[in-house]
């Protein structure tokens, strides 16, 4: 097996490819058991419905949410090869991404916020003790 | 990420070299990756948006309890983890498939980008029968009506919002007709066979007893939004992973007529490879955020 050779003349050297495959699976299987943890974590929540209390759930899918982004990294890092390329390119690519802290933030406030005002009728009254669960969801979305 | 060691003094900014040290066809396929990061980004915070804003979503351990072959057998979580794992492989195959071109192997290629298409037509057809269960589904629920009817989950109807409680079954029972009673009658035997006619020759107070003494399970009616956003969503990944499906084939046969090896390089099967492992990409989120939470 020869190693392949580039006809751009604008790439000025190529990484290197030589390695065996002994990385992919050593990913494959970093992401299996992610994801198995995932399932074990959502089956819990699913188990525990009810019993746990609001910040025991919010937290267990903090970590469910945590474990997302680790695989993310290392689907893109690894099997994409962004790992491999230059830092200037990377940075582009990972710099214009961070707009999405911003965007989940103040969405999901601002979903919050619309729930609390119907809830409360803009804030005349008081918002009943037990919502979150268990009352009728408005059929109007 | 770890970066490859750089020789010192190259001057990236003085024209005649990429910037990036990548060719305008990586580079470019990227750039559209990010972009399509942002649209299935987008799509992901609405749904999370409207889901924060309403009092009860639907919760997925009961939207997503079923199997093929396994009846009404409740086993939230099994089929999507099957599903996750087969793009999981096929992911794993797609980068063994950019492995073997970096090494000029061509049979390897092939081999691969084979193993990659069956994963992708494995997962399209997994979905198919996700969205035939739900969209054919049978739920009982309060109507806008006041009244109780079988609705299945589409993009108009969602019957998973919270439970009933007894005595509001009652009084929608109540309110109920007659062919909406013998339908709701008619879903309490699964796979039973129970002739209609029998059922529609009982009056609706027979009925209504016959439903009540079988401890019919009924919901309110759900944000209509959830089919609208779940079938929006995953659809909109489907047709990634449908035209990554087409895209693999494409190039699976352009390795096999030698192209790749006419030009000294498998660069094609990377930027193929790109695109697939961004829709593997994307149903990790959409895994996250239909699925798990």
């Amino acid at each position: 097996m020869s190693e392949q050779h580039f006809d751009y003349p604008e790439v000025t050297f190529h990484p290197d490819h030589s390695g065996g495959t002994g990385k992919i699976w050593k990913i494959f299987w970093v992401l299996s058991v992610l994801t198995i943890i995932e399932l074990a974590l959502g089956y819990f929540l699913y188990v525990k419905h009810g019993e746990l209390g609001y910040n025991a759930v919010l937290s267990t899918k903090i970590v469910i949410g945590v474990l997302t982004l680790a695989k993310a990294y290392y689907i893109v890092s690894v099997f994409m090869h962004l790992g491999d390329e230059i830092r200037n390119f990377i940075m582009t690519i990972v710099v214009p991404l961070v707009l999405f802290v911003w965007f989940i933030i103040a969405f999901l406030a601002d979903g919050n916020s619309w729930k609390n005002l119907r809830n409360t009728n803009a804030g005349s009254r008081k918002a009943p003790t037990e919502q979150v669960e268990g009352q009728p969801a408005e059929a109007t979305h | 990420m770890g970066t490859t060691a750089i020789p010192a003094g190259t001057k990236w900014w003085s024209g005649g070299k990429s910037p990036f040290n990548v060719n305008y066809g990586k580079v470019m396929m990227w750039y559209f990756l990010m972009s399509d990061a942002f649209t299935f980004g987008a799509f992901l915070i609405s749904y999370g948006t409207i889901r924060f804003s309403v009092n009860h979503w639907a919760d997925p351990n009961h939207v997503f309890n079923a199997f093929p072959f396994a009846g009404h057998a409740n086993l939230p979580l099994a089929f999507v983890s099957l599903m996750t794992f087969i793009l999981i492989f096929s992911s794993v195959t797609m980068v063994l498939a950019v492995h073997e071109g970096h090494h000029m192997n061509r049979k390897g290629v092939e081999k691969y980008m084979i193993l990659t298409i069956i994963g992708g037509l494995a997962f399209l057809s997994c979905q198919a029968w996700e969205w035939t269960h739900l969209l054919t589904g049978e739920h009982v629920a309060l109507l806008s009506d006041g009244t109780l009817g079988v609705i299945p989950t589409t993009v108009k109807a969602n019957p998973w919002g919270a439970d009933l409680s007894h005595t509001e079954m009652l009084s929608a029972l109540q309110k109920s007709s007659h062919e909406q009673l013998v339908a709701i009658a008619s879903t309490l035997h699964h796979g039973a066979e129970v002739a209609h006619e029998s059922l529609t020759s009982l009056t609706n107070a027979e009925l209504i007893n016959k439903i009540t003494s079988a401890g019919l399970h009924a919901t309110h009616s759900g944000p209509i939004a959830f089919g609208g956003y779940f079938f929006g969503i995953t659809g909109f990944h489907g047709f990634h992973v449908f035209s990554g499906v087409v895209i693999n084939i494409v190039m699976y046969i352009k390795t096999k007529l030698g192209h790749f090896d006419q030009r000294g390089h498998y660069e094609m099967i990377e930027k193929t490879g790109l695109y697939w492992h961004f829709v593997d990409l994307v149903w990790v989120f959409v895994f996250l955020c239909f699925y798990l939470v």
